[in-house]
């Protein structure tokens, strides 16, 4: 089964993406006592210049199938086809070229610069490892290009990252990634440790970037309010699973699986008239270990609606509404 | 009804290398008793060194709290000694952090992390001590009370450390309970089920509750009344409601347009340009420039 538009190939297409780490015992002779299924078959489609949210809450495997996307991680098993070729299986040499064309901007702008690196350096590094711009001056102009792209002051280039705020270390972040001028971008919790007010400026920045640059993005995020404003397409995680995948507005305003309207009642709206009239029911119990999920539906344990077959048949994406897709089986 | 605590013109100062760090600067407001009041801002806002202060708690040096009152329940607590003021935390005021793991005992089991408040403030012996800790998970909604009793803080999952948290800070019956950042570093059905727990147990028990947060939902979901800081002061402050319909201050007003909503599709982009002033050189509220796509 792909869930994938009609339309043209898209840019990525993941298929029964599965990545498991081995769980040991013992100091000395380690024995594998199971596997932490941090993707447990995924499918999912991007077309070019998407957005894709990528929602869930900790330890659902979002950032594991950014990992996987990134080729930070190798796949236990699946494929992940960019532009058609499979990536999971290239080798180091092909996944250099292939590094030119998929970047990365992370959540933690502090842990993610190196401190002891100019911001030049720190954005210049990629067009020297790929050996783009190689001439010194040169690459220097195109650093400053990229600051003043992404709202810094092109003098920045000499100051270390310990000297800026948060949000102008994720704006380094975010000028690195767009160095190699690449296609596809996955944002992992980019603006998650921000304040709304910064957060709102890196968020617009994100978007004038895909604009200008025709960007593709998978943006992972815990913040279903981010995604609401970023994205065109949704893909809500659960335990290592995709429940639920839709346009952003479909999604958002007529939720169909279980573990997505407890996911949404769940955040507050910063309105007290819309709080005051909303009867509110949070979900029951805590999210399973991903090393012994239970059987069939991962959800079960704490799903309002679930019956007896929940227990033992695990459900497959469906095709509720078009291009609406739920793994549930008591929905309709 | 005179107000449980009254807060005024509080000053709090941290000397740095760089300068005097004025966190608080002159800070004043009230919480009603049973009330839940909510103070926001953004990081370095000073809403956390504001809630540290009340209770004493800030560390000297480099902090100091330079001026100020603090009335709760008929006493100035800028007045009492060190012993007095040790037995008010925790007993007449109940304090939860943001984060659980932290601010509990790694190597103290849960029971003794209860019991230990227990037989502090009231004077228990281990038996009533606890019988009571049983009582107080059952209160949180922790199933199977004798059995966590006897586990430390690593076996439990953060949502069950938080609810750990809020059975000692209500294991004395204070009358008001001080939770900073309360469920930030929780998912976010988790955050739901704490703080829907936490509304509950302050109606049912009638404790007054500070929730500091930054998070503007929480806020309109569970405050009376809001207090909004920024570099240090309060720049706007009243009921939930009228502050979220009829925000006055410039910095209000961006802080409500600058939260994506979940229940709207998007509106235009607009959001404050430039960072907080800096607290250690005098700071001026028209620095914050709010006409970057203003409508």
């Amino acid at each position: 089964m792909t869930v994938a538009s009609a339309e043209a190939q898209p840019l990525l297409q993941v298929r029964g993406l599965r990545m498991h780490f081995p769980v040991t015992e013992g100091m000395i002779a380690r024995r594998h006592i199971g596997d932490v299924k941090a993707v447990d078959g995924v499918d999912l489609a991007i077309q070019r210049g998407e957005t894709l949210g990528l929602v869930g809450e900790s330890g659902c495997g979002k950032t594991t199938m950014g990992r996987c996307i990134l080729r930070l991680e190798k796949p236990t098993a699946g494929e992940i086809l960019y532009n058609g070729i499979d990536i999971a299986r290239l080798d180091r040499r092909e996944l250099v070229a292939l590094r030119r064309r998929i970047q990365v901007i992370f959540q933690d702008p502090y842990s993610s610069l190196n401190p002891r690196q100019k911001v030049g350096s720190i954005i210049g590094e990629p067009m020297m490892v790929h050996g783009v711009e190689k001439d010194p001056r040169r690459r220097a102009d195109r650093v400053r290009e990229l600051l003043s792209v992404c709202g810094l002051n092109p003098n920045f280039a000499d100051r270390y990252p310990h000297e800026m705020s948060g949000g102008q270390r994720q704006r380094v972040g975010i000028a690195r990634a767009l160095a190699l001028n690449p296609e596809f971008i996955v944002c992992d919790e980019a603006v998650s440790a921000l304040d709304v007010s910064i957060q709102a400026q890196i968020i617009n920045l994100l978007e004038d970037l895909r604009d200008k640059f025709n960007l593709t993005y998978l943006f992972i995020a815990h913040d279903l309010s981010v995604v609401r404003h970023l994205c065109q397409r949704v893909a809500v995680m659960y335990l290592g699973r995709v429940v639920e995948l839709a346009e952003c507005d479909e999604l958002f305003d007529n939720p169909l699986h279980p573990y997505t309207k407890a996911l949404l009642a769940a955040v507050p709206v910063p309105d007290p008239a819309v709080e005051a009239e909303r009867a509110f029911q949070p979900v029951r119990g805590e999210v399973p270990s991903p090393i012994n999920p239970p059987p069939g539906c991962v959800f079960h344990p704490r799903c309002p609606l679930a019956i007896e077959q929940c227990r033992r048949v695990r459900p497959e994406l469906r095709e509720l509404r078009p291009g609406h897709w739920v793994a549930c089986d008591v929905v309709s | 009804m005179p107000p449980l605590l009254e807060v005024k013109e509080l000053h709090t100062e941290f000397r740095t290398g760089a300068g005097v760090v004025r966190a608080v600067d002159g800070i004043s407001y009230t919480v009603d008793p049973g009330e839940t009041v909510a103070i926001v801002g953004e990081s370095g806002s000073g809403k956390s060194v504001g809630a540290l202060s009340i209770m004493r708690l800030i560390p000297d040096p480099p902090g100091r709290i330079t001026g100020g009152e603090v009335w709760f329940a008929g006493r100035d607590l800028m007045t009492l000694s060190e012993e007095e003021m040790r037995r008010m935390r925790g007993s007449e005021i109940g304090m939860v952090f943001q984060e659980p793991m932290t601010s509990l005992n790694p190597v103290l089991t849960i029971g003794r992390q209860i019991t230990e408040t227990l037989e502090q403030h009231r004077g228990m012996d281990r038996a009533a001590a606890d019988q009571r800790a049983v009582e107080l998970l059952g209160l949180v909604g922790i199933a199977d009370a004798k059995r966590r009793l006897e586990q430390y803080p690593h076996q439990l999952s953060g949502g069950m450390r938080q609810r750990i948290m809020i059975a000692i800070a209500l294991a004395c019956d204070p009358k008001l309970i001080i939770a900073d950042e309360p469920t930030t570093a929780l998912d976010v059905t988790i955050q739901a089920q704490i703080l829907e727990l936490m509304q509950k147990l302050t109606r049912q028990l009638g404790v007054a509750l500070i929730i500091i947060t930054h998070n503007l939902g929480v806020v309109a979901r569970y405050a009376q009344r809001v207090n909004v800081m920024y570099a240090g002061r309060i720049v706007e402050s009243g009921a939930a409601a009228a502050l979220y319909h009829n925000p006055r201050h410039p910095y209000t007003i961006a802080l409500l347009r600058s939260v994506p909503r979940l229940d709207r599709p998007r509106p235009p982009p607009l959001a404050p340009t430039g960072a907080p002033g800096q607290l250690s050189a005098c700071f001026r509220s028209h620095e914050l420039d709010i006409t970057a796509g203003a409508a």
